[in-house]
């Protein structure tokens, strides 16, 4: 299942695991990715407190953690080759898979057509 | 209607250049820049940009600059260098006819007011200055230039062509552009429209900056881009090729906090208006500028280069150990250098530590980055001397 966040990130929902990354029409407004900070293996993270970073030429933007869950795997990948975020940013360039804390909190979150409202 | 008025009177009404309809009509994405609703980016987006003008040429719409002539009321023109000389720690009255050199103008207290571009115009000067600081440099100068009429042109535009096959491109319009060398400028007609040409920029790269009516200018820009080597660049790639050309950016690495050495910025300042000099002194702030320059500043404008990939940006505070106790000053510009495929940044460091090769760290997100002092410009400017 697909859900999405107004801060521009999507979720795939396995199970209790959430693979998180930003949508695609946040990877056009932030241009070409220079540079991507994911947070560690292990980390506890907060709904809407700060979980990774990117940045393009021209400035750095924060990518929120969706949910409240603990990190289990980052994608070595887009720190390598931040590019990918821009070339598959709904694909390859996940970000990092999230152990929910509470896995029925996705329910509330926004579903496609939703997100697709929001951005217009 | 007076609620109206009043909220019209707060409501940032943002001027346009002479090129606003054709940056919207290349599918640019417009930002406010110095009181101008000015393209940031083309589609191509930051980087191919940036890298597209060290490649080949990339035009620029910087109409947003002000444009100003300097003449004496008695048509000399050695009155009106000599006069500007008393604002700007420059040797004006040495500049000859159709060149052009840069400056800046200081303020009592030894600071930097505005930097600028001054050309020898034969009977005339004309200086060209930053966007933000146009007004108030207008009045400095029609309140301290005596004996001369300070005029701001503001019905011309101003366009940069710059990269390696800027030549070529303007050169096709205007064959005269392969004669011109670096800081060189001319009159031009251009497609029936009186030009006025420098061979400068703020890139690092060859290239010109051509004064254009501002009714003529469409006209130009397009025949320009129809150059296949041509094409529109923003302000973030304006931004990131001066940083690799080690530029300074007007309120970021210079302001009136910042002394011209401290900047690093004497070079500017020729030997006949230094401390010994013919024409020393006589401009706002000499005695503290001459004490820089005599005794070496306080701190140094540098070089920063990121040892990893994070971008450095302005206002990260740098230390000398990987520890908040020892602050030592603050990065200036920070951004990723697509030519150099990293990181680079600039700041002010103590003097004893401006030495290349230096390491130093930023705080950036709780972290302590390694950073290395480095000669500026970080990349060979090719500027046709």
């Amino acid at each position: 299942m697909l859900k999405f966040t107004p801060e521009h990130e999507w979720l795939k929902l396995e199970g209790d695991v959430a693979t998180v990354g930003i949508t695609t029409h946040a990877a056009e407004q932030l241009g070409d990715l220079v540079f991507v900070e994911l947070p560690e293996v292990g980390a506890e993270l907060t709904k809407d407190g700060n979980a990774a970073t990117v940045e393009s030429v021209k400035a750095a933007s924060d990518v929120y953690a969706p949910l409240d869950g603990e990190v289990t795997e980052v994608n070595q990948a887009i720190v390598d080759d931040p590019s990918l975020v821009n070339s598959d940013p709904q694909g390859a360039a996940w970000f990092f898979k999230l152990k929910l804390k509470n896995p029925s909190d996705a329910d509330a979150l926004l579903d496609e057509s939703a997100y697709k409202d929001l951005i217009g | 209607m007076t609620h109206l008025e009043a909220f019209l009177d707060q409501a940032p009404v943002l001027k346009q250049t002479p090129l606003h309809a054709l940056h919207l009509s290349l599918g640019a994405k417009m930002v406010p820049f110095a009181g101008y609703d000015m393209p940031v980016q083309y589609p191509l987006g930051v980087m191919k940009e940036h890298l597209h003008t060290r490649a080949a040429a990339g035009l620029f719409d910087v109409s947003h600059m002000g444009q100003v002539v300097v003449k004496a009321t008695s048509g000399k023109l050695e009155e009106a260098a000599l006069a500007l000389e008393r604002l700007v720690p420059v040797d004006i009255l040495g500049l000859k006819p159709g060149r052009q050199r840069y400056g800046f103008f200081t303020g009592d207290n030894g600071g930097i007011l505005d930097d600028l571009m001054i050309a020898n115009r034969a009977n005339h000067l004309l200086v060209v200055v930053n966007a933000a600081c146009r007004d108030q440099d207008v009045a400095h100068m029609q309140a301290h230039l005596a004996g001369c009429d300070v005029t701001l042109l503001d019905d011309r535009a101003l366009l940069a062509l710059q990269g390696p096959k800027a030549e070529e491109v303007l050169a096709n319009l205007w064959p005269g552009a392969s004669e011109m060398k670096f800081m060189d400028v001319r009159d031009a007609s251009i497609l029936g429209a009186d030009c006025i040409i420098s061979r400068s920029g703020y890139s690092g790269e060859d290239g010109f900056e051509i004064s254009v009516p501002g009714d003529k200018a469409e006209e130009l820009a397009k025949a320009l881009l129809a150059d296949p080597h041509c094409e529109a660049i923003g302000l973030g790639a304006r931004d990131s090729l001066r940083l690799e050309a080690g530029l300074c950016l007007y309120g970021n690495d210079i302001d009136t906090t910042t002394s011209p050495v401290e900047a690093s910025l004497e070079w500017a300042m020729q030997k006949v208006r230094r401390p010994g000099g013919e024409r020393a002194g006589g401009y706002p702030g000499a005695a503290r500028i001459e004490e820089d320059l005599t005794q070496g500043p306080v701190r140094r404008r540098v070089g920063l280069k990121p040892e990893g990939k994070a971008p450095v940006r302005a206002h990260a505070v740098l230390y000398a150990e990987d520890s908040p106790e020892s602050p030592i000053g603050e990065v200036t510009s920070g951004t990723f250098g697509p030519t150099l495929e990293g990181p680079v940044a600039m700041g002010y460091v103590p003097a004893p530590l401006a030495e290349p090769g230096t390491r130093v760290f930023a705080e950036v997100r709780g972290k302590y980055l390694p950073l290395t002092v480095t000669a500026l410009p970080f990349i060979t400017p090719t500027y046709k001397r």
